[in-house]
């Protein structure tokens, strides 16, 4: 019988297993990924410690210091299910059931989708949700982001050095993200930036040709031939469908990390935390952790 | 028998680095294309497996899109 599950191994979950290791507690780690979207990012200057790191250095450094603990991580493992029963918490997923004490949801957030027409067909066919990824297939060609924020702003950012040319596509009036970058996407002789512009379809044949948008209510034609849509996130949180979760489905959570259901913690992006970011995703699985800990330590169950 | 193994990746994406990894951690050998500096790479992917996202894998002639650990064991015999 586990002590502990943690779900997710993006920088709140492996800063939880972290934790939970020097416990010297009996646990195991069931993820999807490893690093989250920390290793999707570009560039991290944010993080404390590192001036610069790029998102996949940072996450393999992650990695490196939860494996140092020789953790059982189930990969490639998506969880379906969280629940209790009695004393017991319940974590269901594609591969099989498993029984702990507590838990850590720690799932975080994914891309968010366009819902338009064409979105899926030309997915991984000029359309793409990771610019860190696929970014330098794109090299000297037409390529539209689309989103206002700081992971468009980035996206931007990165193919500027790639792309013949780069729109920016912002259905607002005015950019959001950093004054820093916005500044930096201002300055490039590359990007063009569409304020009030929305995306109505996708098109092309076998691969992306162009979009469809309507900008100052009229419908234009943009040739392009990549699509990187960076218009949010959405929190990974269907699986747990007895937990509170506000209205855009984060997990509600108190300073101790604590659901609605005693044993269930939760941590990182897929939480109400106010503001997501690496630093704090990292700080709440420390939290998470060390409050798994005392309850734990408090309720003494059986081996 | 040895199998021909061919990863096409670009050095940014996080499951390219994994896959190769992975490939590592197993002794297979392969070659590795980088799609964002060779443009010729780049096409035979599009080509190949009809789609544009990283990695691409060709083992032996079997096309796997994506660091999908179990097809790849499967396809390699691990």
């Amino acid at each position: 019988m586990y002590e502990l599950i943690i779900i997710g191994a993006g920088p709140a979950g492996i800063t939880a297993a972290v934790y939970a290791a020097r416990k010297r507690m009996k646990f195991m780690v069931i993820t999807v990924d490893i690093g989250g979207q920390t290793a999707l990012s570009g560039g991290v200057e944010n993080y404390t410690g590192y001036q610069f790191i790029t998102g996949p250095e940072l996450a393999a450094k992650f990695e490196e210091h939860m494996r140092k603990y020789n953790i059982e991580v189930k990969e490639n493992e998506p969880v379906v299910r969280i629940c209790k029963a009695q004393d017991r918490v319940i974590v269901e997923t594609k591969k099989g059931k498993y029984a702990a004490y507590s838990a850590i949801i720690a799932s975080g957030k994914r891309s968010r989708e366009l819902a338009v027409a064409g979105e899926k067909e030309f997915k991984n066919r000029g359309l793409t949700y990771c610019a860190t990824c696929d970014a330098p297939l794109f090299s000297g060609k037409e390529v539209a982001v689309i989103g206002g924020g700081n992971s468009a702003l980035d996206a931007a950012l990165q193919l500027r050095h790639i792309a013949r040319k780069v729109y920016l596509i912002n259905i607002g009036s005015y950019l959001g993200g950093d004054a820093i970058m916005q500044e930096k996407v201002m300055a490039s002789k590359i990007i063009t930036v569409l304020n009030n512009t929305r995306v109505t379809a996708i098109l092309g044949d076998k691969f992306v040709s162009g979009l469809k948008i309507m900008r100052n209510d009229k419908e234009e034609f943009l040739a392009v031939e990549g699509v990187f849509v960076e218009i949010g996130l959405v929190p990974n949180s269907e699986f747990a469908s007895e937990i509170e979760k506000n209205e855009i489905g984060e997990i509600r959570i108190n300073s101790r990390n604590e659901t609605n259901i005693a044993g269930i913690f939760a941590a990182g992006d897929v939480t109400d935390v106010p503001e997501k970011q690496i630093v704090i995703a990292a700080g709440e699985g420390s939290k998470a952790a060390l409050n798994a800990f005392r309850y734990l330590a408090q309720h003494k169950f059986p081996d | 028998m040895v199998k021909s193994v061919k990863v096409y990746s670009t050095p940014t994406c996080p499951w390219c680095i994994r896959t190769k990894q992975f490939l590592k951690d197993n002794g297979i050998a392969f070659e590795d294309a980088d799609v964002s500096t060779n443009q010729l790479a780049a096409e035979e992917m599009i080509q190949k497996s009809g789609q544009m996202g990283v990695p691409v894998l060709d083992i032996e002639g079997e096309i796997i899109v994506g660091f999908d650990k179990e097809r790849i064991r499967q396809a390699l015999g691990l």
